[in-house]
């Protein structure tokens, strides 16, 4: 059996791990309030903007813009958010796991896939695993900021007119509850057409385009998927807190049991040498007077 | 008297709802004012500040460093890049801004710099004017 010392060592090594975690909780505890508040400041323009969009798929342009038609997929891109750090449980293996999954499924149609990276974590995962990763933004920190993700857009955007990709999905996780999140797929590209009911607008009518229709078009598209995009990580974030807050707390809980344990088998190890020294004492004492 | 319905929203949050009788924005070719049952427009935005003017007169001063605008004739959205409150912006930090931006335009060859120096200089323009004319009003 270890020594007292050792054991009381440890007890004290685990208690404060125990207070790490508890204060790494409460500091992800108060984090989600303000993820969530800040999902809700980016719902305003993401109606906006498929309001406008709905308009626009009822306006009668001269030109489509590709980036509303659909065409044959031969190759695809995904934007993959994760978190920066760790600690947060089974997150981002979650989706890690939805990612590699659906990499399979285009693979088995022979459609090669391009990833773009958000987070520092799908950064180091897939530098190990492989992929033909095209672009990687990473350090968001805790308020994600559109300006940026712009880049890792940029080069998908770049890609899906250039013809290199035929489709964009973004996967990030979809926070339910404070207690569950779960991957999620979202296509980007092509734009599917929004209607929004109970609006009506005379038929047979166009904008004004200042300046040309196309170049606007392409900007306005742009920023659908970029507020799309930026409404991800938001959302990735409120999650990464979420399971971080819940995986501390699992670990403080574990942390307890440990020192209970741990002060078990001290106690037991104190009375048992108590119990030796006695023993010896009465032992000398009747060698003596025996 | 006839209203048009004003919404200016960012990515991060929105920003002004409401009635007006009028609104002005820094459209990309130039300056545009917005009157109830426009025709239907799509245009750039570049940084500038939008004017929206309320059914009881007053006026609302928006900054913005670009975006997007939609009319419709009884509605008008704008999408605006970073949009921060008048009453928020700081003339020094413009001012600053502003230098930064000229010290960078000196001396730099690579392009893609100068096009960022570029709009950056235009953008803590717009900035400083949106600061002046608001330091005046008070």
């Amino acid at each position: 059996m270890s020594g007292e010392k050792e054991i009381r060592n440890k007890i004290r090594s685990v208690k404060n791990m125990q207070k790490i975690t508890s204060a790494m909780e409460k500091v992800a505890a108060s984090k989600i309030r303000k993820a969530q508040q800040q999902m809700e400041a980016s719902r305003p323009y993401a109606q906006r903007i498929r309001r406008v969009i709905s308009h626009l798929s009822q306006a009668n342009p001269d030109t489509r813009h590709p980036f509303l038609i659909e065409r044959e997929v031969r190759r695809v891109g995904i934007i993959v958010i994760s978190t920066d750090r760790g600690l947060c449980g089974g997150l981002n293996v979650n989706l890690f796991k939805t990612v590699i999954g659906e990499i399979a499924k285009w693979r088995d149609e022979k459609v090669e896939v391009d990833l773009a990276l958000v987070g520092a974590k799908a950064v180091q995962f897939f530098r190990r695993l492989g992929g033909n990763v095209v672009g990687t933004a990473s350090h968001l920190g805790d308020r994600p900021q559109v300006n940026d993700l712009i880049g890792s857009i940029k080069i998908m955007l770049d890609a899906y007119s250039d013809g290199k990709i035929d489709r964009l999905f973004l996967m990030h996780n979809e926070f339910i509850s404070a207690m569950s999140q779960k991957p999620e797929v979202t296509t980007l590209l092509p734009v599917s057409e929004i209607s929004i009911e109970g609006e009506e607008l005379q038929e047979h009518w166009d904008y004004i385009y200042e300046p040309e229709a196309g170049e606007l078009l392409e900007d306005f598209l742009s920023r659908y998927i970029e507020s799309q995009v930026y409404r991800g990580a938001v959302e990735n974030f409120a999650c990464e807190m979420a399971a971080k807050m819940v995986a501390m707390k699992s670990a403080t809980d574990n942390a307890g049991e440990i020192i209970d344990k741990l002060q078990l088998v001290y106690n037991k190890a104190r009375q048992a040498a108590i119990t030796q020294e006695i023993s010896e004492i009465v032992g000398g004492a009747a060698a003596v007077s025996g | 008297m006839a209203t048009i319905q004003v919404d200016i929203v960012s990515a991060e949050g929105e920003i002004h709802s409401g009635e007006a009788k009028m609104v002005f924005a820094p459209a990309k070719m130039g300056e545009i004012g917005i009157a109830p049952r426009h025709a239907p427009l799509l245009t750039a935005l570049k940084p500038g500040e939008v004017r929206v003017e309320g059914i009881d007169g007053s006026d609302h001063f928006f900054y913005i460093t670009g975006g997007m605008l939609e009319v419709q004739p009884h509605l008008v959205t704008v999408l605006a890049d970073t949009a921060l409150r008048g009453d928020q912006l700081d003339e020094a930090a413009a001012l600053a801004a502003k230098d930064e931006a000229e010290k960078a335009l000196e001396g730099v060859s690579d392009e893609t710099d100068l096009a960022r120096a570029h709009a950056e200089l235009a953008e803590a323009e717009a900035r400083y004017r949106a600061a002046q004319k608001l330091k005046g009003k008070r």
